[in-house]
């Protein structure tokens, strides 16, 4: 059984060579199709692996517990989205309050975010406050400096409101400039000490959230809510998700033309190649052997396939991996709020090299036994003579 | 002594005395008088905003009906790519009906320190909803010219905290007691807004300002002109001229 297995499988090898530039162009595209669909899926995974632990390490740490009237995406809910904040040391309160910054006699809306100083839950280098000698020490964000034309030690003028409407302005001092792809806590906003932003507001202790160090187990007032590092990931992960599934259809279209061109081949094979099919009988090979030999060659393009596009997007991918691919959107995806690099890290897992051979050589296969059904119905001695 | 110091003398007492009789004026009186100026039953007016841009300056017509320190409507009558946009304020509340859109939204929250069509005024600005006299305490600290008018300087400093600007100092003409110029000030002491005020003129029995400019000192550029085209004092305005219903007529 086994060896009669191996045998087809011989044949099968040797007769889809044996054709030629045909099954190296059915090959080659299918090919181009695997390695098109690794390089895809490997980007996407890269940029959500970067993309979790860049927004974990710098805004969403182990959860956050959220006032429940501020809604983080409804900038009406800052005035009034705040409570007295909660006393724990594995936690940092963040007050978020709205104002106006004066660069070079220009008006900019921002959100100035309060943060404790001594706070080392995310990356945002609040140590600076402290280090400073400034009245009003900030730090802003890469993207808010280079989009405002702001540099560390600019003075700037900063207009806000109080807890009462009362207007107050001061000078401010950048005395650092942070380096994230996160741009929800870069793009429109300042960081300052929250000590100082509740001084400078009368909101004193109050917090719009905590970000959660570790797990959480304490029972939350009504007027909070918790919200994990899940919850708070989700939307990230079902826009990657989306992208991957729109970015889809140009290996779908690669891979139908190569499974168009294996679907052809079979069809050639089965009317061209009748008396080749008579003689198998005749020598002794079953209807079904013969239905199995042919659909092992339609199934060996696919396999051979996946061998040269392994071959060729593992070091592939593996380097770019290491190297990464530059993006020119990379400016204009972070102005709407999205969390990308400078580069992009592809990152080829296992999963996704075994689950993609796994479909290539399924679907190859079962395109190459729907023409070849047909010899099952054929009369010996018509093959044998090469009728139709 | 000659007699030319003599009458030297004579004019320093004078004058003096002038400026002490200015000095005794009642600060409270003086700014009851300017509100009462300012301010009035009902008003109907038909304004001119001129925006004054880096590179264009944009003039946006609008009649207005005003209603108390509370209720104001109006309806932007020109250029025609903002005619029909209306704006309802009643009490704290401030609506704005696009017609190219065909929605109205609240503006609230950070939407109100947005300038309005980009002028130096914010949505903020056209909410002071109080008159002067309940907001501030008066002190007058001298006499100077402002904008060709002899003016008393009047410092306002705010009664309670909830006041947009904890100081204002303004220069009040001493013949018809309207503001010629007002500064704003921060809680810090920061200057933030000036607004300088021309063309006075009598409608029945007050005056008013017939020319505005508003500049926020800390942004570049000219600020933004009111000039008032038309304008009666109390007359009758139908309540329905402040319902929301108005605004998508």
């Amino acid at each position: 059984m086994i060896q009669d297995l191996l045998l087809n499988f011989k044949l099968a090898y040797k007769n889809i060579i044996s054709a030629g530039l045909r099954t190296w162009l059915t090959i080659t595209t299918l090919a181009f199709a695997f390695l098109l669909i690794l390089f895809f899926n490997s980007l996407y995974t890269g940029w959500e692996y970067q993309g979790v632990k860049d927004q974990i390490d710098w805004e969403f740490a182990d959860g956050q517990i959220i006032y429940k009237e501020f809604d983080k995406n409804d900038p009406f809910t800052i005035e009034s989205g705040h409570h007295q904040m909660i006393k724990n040391e594995n936690i940092a309160p963040v007050l978020i309050r709205q104002g106006n910054l004066y660069p070079q006699g220009r008006m900019l809306p921002i959100a100035i975010k309060g943060i404790p100083a001594n706070q080392s839950i995310v990356k945002l280098p609040t140590h600076l406050f402290h280090e400073s000698k400034e009245e009003f020490p900030v730090i802003i964000g890469e993207a808010m400096a280079t989009n405002n034309h702001l540099k560390k030690g600019d003075k700037i003028l900063l207009r806000w409101k109080d807890k009462n409407g009362t207007f107050d302005a001061k000078q401010i001092t950048i005395v650092g400039i942070f380096h994230t792809n996160v741009p929800t806590i870069d793009m429109g906003q300042i960081w300052m000490d929250i000590d100082l932003l509740w001084k400078m507001t009368g909101l004193e202790k109050e917090a719009s959230y905590h970000i959660v160090k570790g797990n959480y187990n304490h029972e939350l007032k009504s007027q909070w809510r918790f919200e994990s590092q899940q919850d708070l990931l989700k939307d990230f992960i079902s826009m990657v998700e989306m992208k991957k599934g729109s970015s889809a259809f140009l290996y779908i279209i690669l891979m139908f033309i190569a499974l168009i061109a294996i679907f052809d081949s079979q069809v050639f094979s089965v009317f061209k190649r009748q008396k080749e099919i008579g003689t198998y009988i005749a020598l002794g090979f079953t209807k079904k052997r013969v239905t199995l030999l042919l659909t092992i060659e339609g199934a060996m393009y696919a396999i051979l396939a996946t061998i040269i596009g392994s071959l060729i997007s593992i070091p592939l991918i593996s380097w770019l991996g290491v190297e990464g691919v530059t993006l020119s959107s990379k400016e204009q995806s972070q102005q709407m709020g999205i969390t990308i690099g400078e580069k992009l890290y592809p990152m080829l897992t296992s999963k996704l090299l075994f689950s993609s051979i796994f479909w290539i050589i399924l679907l190859s296969t079962i395109v190459s036994y729907l023409p070849v059904r047909k010899i099952a119905k054929m009369n010996t001695v018509d093959a044998l003579k090469g009728k139709k | 002594m000659n007699q030319r110091a003599k009458m030297k003398n004579i004019l320093y007492i004078l004058s003096l005395l002038v400026c002490t009789i200015g000095y005794a004026q009642d600060p409270n009186a003086l700014l009851k008088k300017i509100d009462q100026n300012m301010y009035t039953k009902t008003k109907v007016s038909t304004t001119k905003m001129i925006v004054y841009g880096k590179r264009k300056t944009k003039e946006i017509v609008s009649k207005g009906y005003t209603r108390g320190t509370k209720d104001s409507f109006s309806e932007y009558l020109s250029p025609a790519r903002e005619k029909g946009t209306k704006m309802l304020k009643l009490d704290d509340k401030l609506w704005i009906y696009s017609p190219s859109s065909d929605r109205t939204i609240q503006i609230s929250g950070h939407m109100l320190r947005q300038s309005v069509n980009g002028s130096d005024m914010s949505y903020e600005d056209m909410m002071q909803e109080k008159k002067l006299v309940d907001m501030y305490t008066p002190k007058i600290t001298g006499q100077e010219e402002m904008n060709g008018e002899q003016c008393y300087i009047l410092e306002l400093n705010a009664k309670t905290e909830n006041v947009t600007y904890q100081k204002i100092k303004m220069w009040v003409d001493i013949n018809h007691t309207v503001p010629m110029r007002q500064d704003l000030f921060a809680k810090s002491g920061q200057l933030l807004k000036t607004i300088n005020m021309s063309d006075i003129r009598k409608v029945g029995d007050r005056y008013y300002p017939f020319k505005m400019n508003y500049k926020d000192v800390l942004k570049d550029g000219k600020g933004t002109d009111f000039v008032v085209l038309e304008m009666e004092n109390n007359v009758e305005i139908p309540d329905h001229i402040f319902n929301k219903s108005n605004l998508k007529k």
